[in-house]
């Protein structure tokens, strides 16, 4: 599958936001009121400007910008259209808990409510953007059970060491944020190798034979194709330039976390280590979302003379 | 609305018949000349006068070779693709924004380009690769059964088809309601043992696919299968003329054909 930038940004950066969001809601929960007005104002402004950012990339890749309202309509069938009324929805409690999490409008025994209210959907909004992939039943490497898990782990990791982050930048950084950004760092790097173990289990059981229905006659091959340069389906679909180099790039991801993790814990006796493990963290996502439109192959490649899909 | 109609009880869809199909393309042609300037207008073409001339086409003919156990010579099967207008096309239910749709009445299945965002998502639900993106319209183009003529009483009766099928000089497409099982096409299907493509992703498409008839060619074109001179007054007359004929060496027998490919004389 074609990686399109801008659906990688959004992913990453909105995933990141509503990761940061989610524990924001956490700490509000557990520890009420943000320690200051400047770090709980910071903290919520750098969650939604990552979701915001997100969400204007993902119409950035539509043909019709301008109608990407039409989108919030088929929330019924359709879990591209769940996201966008969920990341809608968000807003209002989001912007609501931080004003008073932060301390704008002091109303303490409102934050817990909405820290429940905002956790719960910023979690939604990342488990319907897995679910946009994971219900595609054309595509293998995402029609797969991992998938959502993916999402949400690395939104939770990248949100994290953000999270971890802005808090040493402000100059109070409790040993409790290490190790709590790195179980999610770990819980990140369990969940994409047990994700890449699995599509690398799963059998390509759908021939040109079959596609075609042809192999009641015999072995099929492709003899002639329908055009004379390649059309928008293999462009599309037929992407593959990442497969190819799929094993490096996944031990990239892999050293990226645990360089992430490694730097996280410097930060108990480096200032601002912490930083470095978030940006491994982001990097880590980026490129693991890449792999993850990189590495699908789309049943209608079959047709293009793919043996198996 | 993206959610899907209750089942429909007209079908229509087309027949495809990959026997007599000879890959001319002319289906495809006359499909893109209908429909660039209909429903799905336009049909953009990109950089027509380069070498990666590039467009939005609705139907594809695609050749496959197909080596058959027991056979020395492979077989050409000229194998058309369009939209197959699924029963559960996973393709609308994707939509967000309801552009994409199966008709209730007739089972066709649109997108309304009016309200389409060009996201794309519904070209990745379609494990057929038939739905389009055109780049300049910024939106998804898919067949659509020539929606524009087979109900267009301006055409008359005989042209109210699809272009594809209308086109076709070899009667290799077919349309009609699949849903009414006394149809002429729904016939054919049963006559031909019709197939649906990837009945195992369960998009149970209308359209059908008539397999290629056993290859013939082993009893009608080979030279040991053509009929051989019975010593009558006519064949011992032809061959006494091929032997006067033919200057030099021995004369070929009447009706025998020569493979090797060199031109006598």
């Amino acid at each position: 599958m074609h990686p399109a930038y801008s659906v990688i940004l959004f992913t990453t950066a909105s995933g990141a936001g509503y990761g940061l969001l989610a524990l924001l809601c956490l700490v509000g929960l557990s520890h009420g009121e943000a320690s200051t007005l400047a770090f709980g104002l910071t903290a919520m402004v750098i969650a939604l400007g990552l979701i915001t950012i997100g969400l204007l990339s993902s119409t950035f890749h539509l043909g019709h910008p301008e109608r990407a309202w039409r989108a919030l309509s088929q929330w019924r069938s359709s879990w591209l259209s769940r996201e966008g009324v969920l990341a809608v929805v968000t807003y209002v409690p989001a912007v609501l808990f931080g004003v008073v999490w932060s301390g704008l409008y002091p109303a303490l025994d409102l934050i817990k409510p909405l820290a429940v209210i905002t956790g719960v959907l910023a979690l939604l909004t990342v488990m319907s953007t897995g679910k946009i992939y994971a219900t595609l039943a054309t595509i293998r490497a995402w029609h797969n059970g991992w998938t959502v898990w993916v999402y949400l782990a690395f939104a939770l990791a990248t949100g994290a060491t953000i999270l971890a982050a802005i808090t040493s930048v402000f100059g109070n950084f409790p040993a409790f944020l290490v190790w709590f950004s790195n179980a999610w760092l770990v819980a990140a790097l369990a969940v994409i190798l047990a994700y890449w173990r699995s599509i690398d289990a799963a059998p390509r059981d759908l021939t040109i034979e079959q596609a075609t229905g042809l192999g009641r006659m015999g072995q099929v091959s492709q003899w002639e194709v329908p055009h004379t340069a390649a059309n928008y389906v293999q462009k599309e679909m037929g992407y593959a330039v990442a497969r190819k180099h799929a094993a490096k790039l996944r031990r990239l991801v892999i050293v990226a976390l645990v360089l992430a993790v490694l730097m996280m814990l410097a930060g108990l006796a480096v200032p601002f280590a912490a930083l470095l493990s978030a940006a491994l963290a982001i990097f880590a996502a980026v490129v693991q979302r890449w792999l993850f439109f990189a590495e699908a192959q789309h049943v209608s490649t079959l047709f293009y003379g793919a043996k198996a899909a | 609305m993206t959610s899907l109609p209750p089942p429909t009880a007209r079908k229509l869809g087309l027949v495809i018949d990959l026997d007599t199909c000879v890959g001319c393309q002319a289906c495809v042609t006359s499909c893109k000349e209908w429909n660039t300037q209909g429903y799905s207008a336009p049909l953009t073409d990109e950089h027509t006068q380069g070498a990666e001339a590039t467009g939005v086409w609705l139907n594809r003919v695609h050749g496959y070779e197909v080596r058959e156990a027991g056979q020395d010579q492979s077989r050409i099967v000229h194998f058309p693709r369009s939209c197959l207008h699924c029963e559960e096309p996973a393709c609308v239910t994707v939509c967000p924004t309801g552009a994409s749709y199966k008709r209730a009445e007739d089972g066709i299945v649109l997108v309304n380009p009016e309200t389409c965002i060009g996201c794309k998502l519904c070209s990745w639900a379609c494990p057929y690769g038939a739905r389009e993106y055109d780049q300049s319209h910024g939106v998804m183009k898919k067949c659509t059964l020539c929606v524009d003529r087979i109900y267009n009483d301006n055409l008359g009766e005989d042209d109210r088809l699809p272009a594809c099928v209308k086109a076709c000089p070899t009667s290799a497409r077919h349309f009609g309601d699949l849903g009414d099982s006394s149809s002429k096409v729904s016939q054919l299907v049963a006559e031909r043992g019709g197939y649906d493509l990837l009945p195992e992703m369960g998009y149970k498409p209308v359209n059908k696919y008539l397999p290629p008839r056993a290859r013939r060619d082993a009893t009608t074109s080979r030279a040991e299968a053509l009929p051989k001179p019975d010593g009558s007054a006519f064949d011992r007359l032809f061959q006494w003329a091929d032997k006067v004929l033919s200057p030099g060496k021995g004369s070929a027998r009447a009706n025998e054909v020569d493979h090797s490919g060199k031109l006598e004389g």
